[in-house]
């Protein structure tokens, strides 16, 4: 195994060929923050909270899909990182209706978690406050799109842990959403096992188990299987 | 709560010429009232007008059943415990549960500490001021530091006795504004023993605070004989949750109304079928929802919500001391008062039964079963939650889909039952205490003063006290300004 060496805010740090930038920071205790990315799921770098500065660059890349590279410099922490990761949270929460205080998962959730690192504490941006509604039709499980961030942990824990594949994202950009089996109501879906693994996953409030009330969510969101965890399985 | 009001009132009639007080100081939420006045500086009428829409009956449509309580808190920060239980017992209708004794006990407890710290804030705070330093004071004194330079102890007591409340509220909810515990089904988490404890230990001094509190206001009822006749004395129903012994109910028990004379009108009535006894008009100039007992009609079956109310329907407290005081309070009163000035005494006598309360529910091991929850799906779709909140009866009324999903709701507030009576209350405070000819800003106090008594709760929370300014314009109905009297 070829190992490449590099500098990590300007410590020099050693990483195996085919590790991600996010891989190695976290080895070597450097936090960054991430939404999309859950270990012992594929990375998407979808939603660019992980985002570092790579010398040489010209656009900052996202830490959790980033394989390292002899030589490399990269720094973590950053004012411009620290404003860009601002913005991707307020762009999170003025898309959608992300009201903390009669959210199932409030005091639970890893969006509300990341605006109070960030600083986060209110909205320059105009709220689009869209209507978007709630499939509760699943007996145990329901999901609130208001409160969805995209991040697709969801979809990729149902295909790649459970094997159903009852998740997808439909539409494009503003208009994207996760269906369950192409837009079937959840509660009629064939492909769904009631496993509650999307919802255990869901960083927010949007997927949760009916009957809990509001900050009640608290979820169980350990690593899946990191036995499927090898090197290099971190970027698809 | 939206009724579909707008923020206007009436045009004066011709030769008339119009007093607004905008905005109603020391209530929570935003008011405005309109005195019309004649030709002569007479008054010929006034009018209590809600100047704020919330819209909670359409914010909530398509919601999860379970946000519901967490939702409805959001009405009040003032009354939010009121609004939680009556949420989730809505809720527990729609399950189709009946929650465990302990969670029914605790649901008790806490909004019976709401009433004690809501009422300590109505009291103390809004309306000592007025009581102890007079209705004429300079309108800066009138306030909870004036109270705390003449009478240093009943502003320590007043802040005392909230915190009684509020600390009841946060230990058991985890928050002293808007607690998530009260849950449909029961109750969130089970009691612990050392808050038990720590909750019975501060009994005896929040009791003996009250005491203190009912026994000056005792001594300082005669200098306001005045205010007592003119605060909208009316006659009219009272209406109130009563349990099956006649003791005050207030997380329980079935509706009892009473008329000005205190015969039975209604007993027994189950809330849960409360559409088929209240009325609910939406009026054009306000954007609260008036109420009437229907089988009398409107304007007959106008009553009246809130302590007063509730001391007017209920046999006894249920509690020996308050059971005194009340006793009392009947023997100079009668069996029924109305004016609405006594709603400061009622109030009190509440404040004191409600402690003694907490005390013996508390003192029951069996408040710290762990079986505080029972769970369900979706059983019924409709549901009906009733409790008291501190100003009155409060329904919530539910209806939901197969899924859980809200699809209709309505809500009648305490403050909608009193609306009329408030208007009354004005009306006559207004005719009797302002001369158009020589306007002061006592005068207005007083009218002020008679929409306090009944606490009105207008669905947000509290003002900053001594930072609203108000400014009382008398116009002719041309719009010339005739005088003006600003407070500081």
């Amino acid at each position: 195994m070829s190992v490449h060496t590099f500098t990590l805010d300007g410590q020099p740090v050693a990483g195996a060929a085919g590790e991600t930038i996010l891989e190695v920071a976290t080895e070597q205790g450097v936090s960054i923050p991430t939404l999309c990315h859950l270990d012992g799921l594929s990375s998407v770098g979808a939603c660019r909270l992980c985002v570092v500065e790579v010398a040489g660059r010209p656009r900052p890349q996202p830490a959790c899909i980033t394989p390292v590279e002899e030589g490399m410099e990269v720094v973590t922490r950053s004012e411009e990182l620290d404003e860009w990761r601002a913005t991707v949270v307020e762009m999170l929460f003025v898309e959608r209706n992300h009201i903390c205080s009669i959210c199932v998962a409030n005091g639970d959730c890893e969006l509300q978690d990341l605006a109070v690192d960030l600083g986060v504490d209110h909205f320059e941006l105009p709220a689009m406050s869209p209507r978007l509604e709630i499939d509760s039709s699943h007996r145990l499980f329901a999901i609130d799109h208001n409160r969805c961030v995209l991040c697709t942990r969801c979809v990729r824990v149902c295909d790649e842990i459970e094997g159903a594949h009852t998740w997808d994202v439909m539409g494009r950009g503003i208009d994207a959403r996760v269906v369950s089996d192409l837009g079937t109501p959840w509660g009629a879906s064939p492909t769904c096992t009631s496993c509650g693994k999307c919802v255990q996953v869901c960083p927010t409030g949007a997927l949760f188990e009916k009957g809990r009330a509001v900050g009640e969510g608290a979820k169980e969101r350990r690593p899946f299987l990191p036995y499927l965890r090898r090197h290099g399985a971190g970027t698809r | 709560m939206s009724g579909s009001g707008q923020d206007q009132a009436p045009a004066p009639a011709r030769g008339e010429e119009r007093i607004v007080i905008d905005p109603v100081t020391r209530i929570e939420g935003h008011a405005r009232i309109t005195v019309t006045v004649d030709g002569n500086g007479a008054v010929t009428g006034a009018r209590f007008h809600v100047t704020q829409f919330r819209g909670f009956e359409r914010i909530c449509l398509g919601r999860p059943m379970h946000e519901m309580p967490a939702i409805m808190a959001r009405i009040c920060g003032i009354c939010p415990v009121s609004h939680i239980v009556a949420s989730s017992k809505a809720c527990d209708e729609i399950m189709a549960v009946a929650p465990p004794p302990a969670a029914v006990q605790l649901r008790r407890v806490i909004n019976l500490a709401q009433v004690v710290q809501s009422h300590a804030l109505s009291f103390f705070h809004l309306s000592s001021p007025d009581l102890l330093l007079g209705f004429d004071a300079p309108a800066g004194d009138r306030n909870l530091f004036g109270v705390a330079a003449a009478e240093p102890w009943l502003a320590r007591d007043g802040i005392a006795l909230r915190r009684f409340g509020q600390t009841i509220i946060e230990t058991l909810g985890g928050r002293r504004i808007h607690p998530g515990w009260v849950v449909p089904g029961g109750v969130g988490r089970p009691l612990e023993h050392d808050q038990r404890n720590a909750i019975l230990a501060a009994v005896p001094e929040a009791l003996a605070a009250a005491r203190r509190g009912l026994r000056w206001y005792r001594e300082q009822l005669d200098r306001f004989s005045e205010e007592v006749e003119s605060f909208g004395t009316t006659p009219m129903l009272s209406m109130g949750l009563v349990h099956d012994d006649g003791t005050v109910a207030y997380s329980d028990g079935d509706l009892r109304v009473v008329d000005g004379a205190g015969t039975v009108v209604a007993d027994g009535i189950d809330p849960r079928t409360y559409h088929e006894h209240i009325g609910e008009r939406a009026r054009p100039d306000t954007y609260l929802k008036a109420t009437y007992w229907k089988p009398l009609g409107h304007p007959d079956g106008l009553y009246r919500v809130g302590p007063l109310a509730r001391l007017n329907v209920a046999d006894r407290l249920g509690t020996p001391e308050a059971d005194d005081r009340l006793g009392e309070y009947r023997e100079r009163l009668g069996r029924t008062p109305q004016s609405p000035f006594h709603y400061h005494e009622a109030r009190l006598i509440e404040i004191l039964h409600g402690i003694t309360m907490i005390g013996e529910i508390l003192a029951d091991p069996a408040v710290l079963d762990p079986h505080v929850r029972a769970g369900a799906a979706v059983n019924r779709n409709e549901g009906v939650g009733v409790a008291e909140a501190p100003r009155g009866t409060l329904f919530h009324h539910y209806r939901v889909d197969d899924d859980g999903l809200v699809e209709w709701v309505n809500l009648v507030i305490a403050t909608g039952h009193n609306s009329e009576a408030m208007d009354r209350a004005v009306a006559e405070a207004a005719a009797r205490h302002v001369r158009a000819d020589r306007l002061t800003e006592g005068m207005l106090n007083r009218v002020e003063a008679a929409i306090r008594c009944f606490d009105p709760c207008l669905s947000c929370s509290t003002h900053a006290l001594g930072e609203m300014p108000l400014v009382i314009e008398l116009r002719d109905a041309a719009g010339v300004l005739l005088d003006r009297a600003a407070r500081p």
